[in-house]
């Protein structure tokens, strides 16, 4: 049996949205993140869907459509490899901190706040935040 | 599509009085991993018992790799029941090697590193197993011999969560998707909703939703556990 890093790494999925989406932007962020570097090799289908305790199945649409995205690529009996353009994965932080906003702007929308209040609200907190350092 | 390992048309299964499957109509994938989820009498366990042979339908066609259920459909099949068979005065060692010679294929270096991996001692004594620990040596047994078919009934009912994760555990490694199929029923919804990719929910006997875990999340914005839930109301 591989031995796999899923103690260190374990993946919270919401259960109510596709889990293969929820791989798809958990590579994305590990790719933002600078665990994987551009270029770089990453983990065969079996060893990842291992350490995320999913479906190999379902990993392997992640990987079909990472690729598909054009995020990854895939060599013919080698394995996937990140896309070694650093534009790109510029381009998913930008993309996944949108996704985060809006999800943000949704919720609070939820709450009958209009754009100025939000807009005021978020500043409030940022002050906070920056005043107690990191978290 | 892929090839079916499982085929199932209009199922029925009558006890005397009760009507346990009321013309169940199924496809199990190869390679896929199927949840089978409903509340208890809900012909869960039924429906495993013909998948395995022990009992005849009353009506209806069962194919496992497109043979009628039998002595050579039984050979490809691992079936485990709720209720274990292990004799309590075995070691897990000696049960392991007595079940060996029933199972073509049979890989005792495969068994020895589950055994291994699930945390158990082969000298340790069966009824001195608790029951997450027996729950675990089930898994050791199904997944120690190359079987086409898996038939998994509520394997982590009743057990501790350490034991669930480790099985769980055991299983996404284990799983080998190019040869295996996988009908698991559990009613701890939540434990497997990222292990199995397609789902049926059995409710009186019939199939009252059933496709790919995924797409039926995208369509809805539910979980399965929730989905079962609104299922059974």
């Amino acid at each position: 049996m591989v031995a796999t890093g899923e103690e260190e790494r374990a993946v919270n999925f919401d259960p109510t949205r596709p889990i293969y989406l929820q791989i798809m932007e958990e590579v994305k962020k590990r790719a933002v993140r600078g665990d994987y570097a551009a270029g770089e090799q990453l983990p065969s289908v079996r060893d990842m869907a291992a350490q995320m305790g999913v479906n190999p199945n379902t990993m392997s649409r992640a990987y079909q459509e990472l690729e598909r995205e054009g995020f990854v690529h895939t060599k013919r009996g080698e394995g996937s490899f990140l896309t070694h353009e650093n534009v790109r994965i510029e381009s998913e932080r930008t993309g996944l901190a949108q996704a985060a906003c809006s999800q943000f702007v949704v919720q609070l929308r939820d709450l009958s706040l209009d754009t100025a209040t939000t807009r005021h609200l978020l500043q409030r907190v940022e002050e906070k935040v920056n005043e107690n350092g990191d978290r | 599509m892929k090839m079916a390992t499982v085929e199932i048309n209009d199922l029925v299964k009558r006890y005397r009085g009760t009507q346990a499957l009321r013309g169940v109509n199924l496809r199990l994938e190869s390679g896929c991993v199927t949840g089978l989820l409903g509340e208890n009498g809900s012909g869960k366990s039924t429906l495993f018992r013909i998948l395995a042979g022990v009992t005849r339908p009353t009506r209806g066609q069962v194919l496992i790799d497109g043979l009628r259920i039998g002595v050579e459909t039984r050979r490809v099949t691992a079936y485990l029941p709720e209720v274990d068979a292990f004799y309590a005065w075995m070691s897990i060692e000696e049960q392991l090697e007595f079940l060996a010679s029933f199972y073509p294929g049979w890989d005792q270096a495969k068994a020895r590193e589950l055994t291994q991996f699930m945390k158990l001692k082969g000298e340790a004594r069966i009824g001195e197993l608790s029951k997450g620990q027996r729950a675990r040596l089930k898994f050791i047994v199904a997944f120690s011999w190359p079987s086409r078919l898996i038939l998994l009934d509520e394997p982590l009912g009743g057990i501790d969560p350490p034991s669930r994760a480790r099985i769980m555990r055991a299983m996404v490694q284990e799983f080998r998707a190019e040869e295996q199929t996988i009908l698991i029923s559990t009613h701890l919804v939540a434990e497997i909703e990222e292990f199995v990719e397609q789902v049926v929910f059995l409710h009186d006997g019939e199939v009252a939703l059933q496709g790919n875990a995924d797409t039926l999340r995208t369509d809805r914005g539910k979980s399965l556990s929730q989905m079962l839930e609104e299922v059974l109301s």
